[in-house]
């Protein structure tokens, strides 16, 4: 069964654990400098944001059809069964499709590096794989960042609006957005206010390509054939001609 | 004579100067990664590497399989005669584009990846597949030109025995990409502005790809008259700006329709920044050189037709431009101005281009020979064996 994070930024005190736990996991240094630093970036997956007494996390949302594993070419990053999308270095080449597709702007790129990669949150894939939960989840002191899995969680967050409707924006954001993700998050203030942007399509951004790419097969054997068979119409012409006796003025013309 | 030798060593100083930036250019961008060369981020990741050296230049090597077509599918035969410079422009035009992807892929190493790390569902998946393959099909269809001038008599009768299968196939593959590279941004509605972002995409980068095959033609005959004193032939060239005026057009009302039907017209009220590099784009770059094709006068003039063929290229670029770069400036929330070494490397690799189009005209047979109307005894051999699949039709 898939499994998702829950993050309910009505019960976030803002102590940024969530923050250190996932530096520590993936070895990433961590300051205060950089718990300061209030956007993603190749050395931050997760970031906590601030308005006043609101909270809210931004990390990989881990799209059921991810965008990013959908446009990279040579399918360094794909989605896995349990839930997580993962990348492997070893295969991207760098053009950074990924960066500039994802609907959310999660992958981030070593820009300073002569050598980079991309990286971006793994939803702590080898600790999900041996049973555990997410480094985030883990180290969350009030239950903020929920671990488990996508149908219980939606169910729960459902739960979570009808039995306090008023603590919310009546919205599980990540449950339909370009298709859902494996990311859920509630909150109390609208969801822009944070840079999430709300009007997101509904169905996999996938697709949108797709509808395009799975021609491909059917033009080149109608544009075979059709070029093929001008060719052969075109040619005869010419050919005809030749044979009445009209070669000399029109090849003598052309060449 | 001796201010034309003054000349020729201004242009050999200018050439000079943007080679030695590019190189320095080159050194910062392999020593220091992106980062410090470019003036490129997580928020815009994709500059003028990519808008620019290959999104253009991809479309500007059209003129390679419009005029294959045009030529030898069609059998337009008119055309003929410039046929050589033109896919000698597409051939330098698509190694230049390998060039220029060598400079923005972070590992450029791993360039060959996807040839064994196959996703069928991306976009630059295929792209970078069917330009491999058509790369290797301009190679094929300039090469016999190389081996006329070394008189390789037996791998030149191979290849013609080939060429129209050849010449399908670059059709069907430069169909495929340059249409894919306005695929490229189908999977961004939320990111790319409305002016440009349409499920059209890849049918308005197609026929434009067209009509930029047919202006650059234009353009480069032009070019060739002037600088390698080559007989511009006027009335074959008008024939094409008929061609030309009639695909604009048709891209033209497409694009309106598509507008319209959108509702995205009404955007044009806003005085934005994207609504002046569209009404350029849209303008300047498309309505203009269609009133121009159309208005018989400019079009059967030399000036006026290379007017027309200028402006026509220079408004796509602005929509490739637009496209990649002003279109998503905005979803990005910052204005993109590309680093000193950006537009070093790429003044590097367009001169590059310039030279390489030099060195080939002057050692190989691209031209009929100079002075007269007589064709050169290999351009015989070549006609002659491309009619062996007649006598067998």
């Amino acid at each position: 069964m898939s499994k998702a994070i829950l993050y309910d930024a009505t019960l976030c005190i803002g102590c940024k654990a969530c923050e250190q736990g996932c530096a520590e996991r993936n070895k990433l240094p961590y300051n205060d400098a950089v718990a300061a630093e209030p956007v993603q970036s190749a050395h931050k997956y997760t970031v906590v944001l601030t308005k006043g007494d609101k909270f809210m996390r931004r990390l990989c949302m881990h799209c059921e059809d991810p965008t990013c594993a959908s446009v990279c070419p040579v399918g360094a990053l794909r989605k896995t069964k349990d839930g997580p999308v993962i990348y492997e270095e070893v295969r991207c080449m760098g053009c950074r499709y990924c960066v500039v597709a994802c609907p959310f702007g999660v992958p981030k790129y070593e820009w300073e590096k002569a050598l980079p990669a991309v990286r971006k949150c793994d939803m702590c894939s080898d600790r999900v794989l041996a049973g555990k939960m997410t480094a985030c989840a883990e180290v969350c002191p009030t239950g903020a960042t929920k671990f488990g899995d996508r149908e219980e969680l939606i169910a729960e967050a459902k739960q979570r609006l009808h039995e306090n409707p008023g603590n919310y924006v009546n919205r599980i954001y990540g449950l339909e957005e370009v298709g859902g993700t494996s990311v859920l998050l509630l909150s109390s203030v609208p969801f822009e206010s944070f840079g999430y942007r709300t009007d997101l399509v509904r169905e996999p951004l996938p697709l949108f390509t797709f509808r395009v790419l799975s021609r491909i097969p059917d033009l080149v054997a109608l544009g075979g054939v059709l070029l093929g068979g001008v060719w052969w119409i075109t040619n005869r012409r010419t050919a005809v001609a030749a044979a009445e006796g009209k070669k000399g003025g029109r090849e003598g013309e052309v060449t | 004579m001796k201010q034309k030798l003054m000349r020729f060593t201004l242009w050999k100083v200018v050439f000079l100067a943007i080679m030695a930036a590019g190189a320095y250019a080159t050194v910062l961008r392999f020593t220091r990664g992106l980062g410090a060369s470019t003036n490129l981020s997580d928020q815009f990741p994709w500059g003028i590497w990519i808008g620019f050296d290959v999104l253009c230049g991809v479309m500007l090597a059209a003129g390679g399989f419009t005029l294959m077509a045009a030529v030898h599918i069609f059998h337009i035969e008119r055309f003929k005669p410039i046929i050589r410079p033109t896919v000698l422009t597409a051939f330098l035009g698509y190694l230049l584009v390998c060039v220029a992807l060598m400079f923005d892929l972070g590992r450029y190493y791993r360039i060959w990846h996807p040839l064994i790390m196959r996703n069928p569902h991306s976009v630059m998946f295929e792209v970078a597949y069917c330009v491999m393959l058509y790369t290797t099909v301009l190679a094929l269809e300039f090469a016999p030109i190389v081996f006329e001038r070394l008189r390789l008599e037996k791998p030149l009768r191979i290849l013609q025995a080939v060429s129209i299968p050849l010449v399908i196939l670059g059709v069907i593959l430069s169909t495929l990409h340059q249409s894919s590279l306005g695929s490229l941004y189908l999977i961004m509605p939320n990111k790319l502005h409305p002016f440009w972002y349409t499920p059209l995409l890849p049918v308005f980068f197609f026929i434009s790809a067209i009509g930029i095959g047919l202006a650059m033609t234009i353009f480069e005959s032009y070019m060739s008259s002037k600088y390698f004193h080559r007989q511009l032939e006027l009335p074959l060239l008008s024939d094409l700006g008929r061609i030309l005026a009639v695909v604009l057009s048709v891209y033209a009302m497409l694009r309106f329709e598509d507008l319209y039907h959108r509702g995205v017209l009404k955007l044009v009220l806003q005085p934005r920044y994207e609504t002046w590099l569209f009404l350029l784009e849209v303008v300047v770059g498309l309505l203009l050189p269609i009133a121009m094709l159309f208005t018989r006068r400019i079009r059967e003039s030399t000036g006026g037709l290379y007017l027309a063929a200028v402006l026509t290229v220079l408004g796509f670029i602005t929509n490739r431009l637009n496209v990649s770069i002003t279109g998503m400036e905005g979803a990005a929330g910052m204005h993109y101005v590309p680093k000193w070494t950006e537009m070093a490397v790429t003044a590097m690799i367009i001169a590059g281009g310039f030279a390489l189009f030099g060195l080939a005209t002057k050692y190989l047979p691209i031209f009929p020979a100079e002075g007269e109307h007589a064709k050169p005894a290999a351009v015989v051999v070549r006609a002659r064996s491309l009619e062996q699949p007649v006598a067998g039709d």
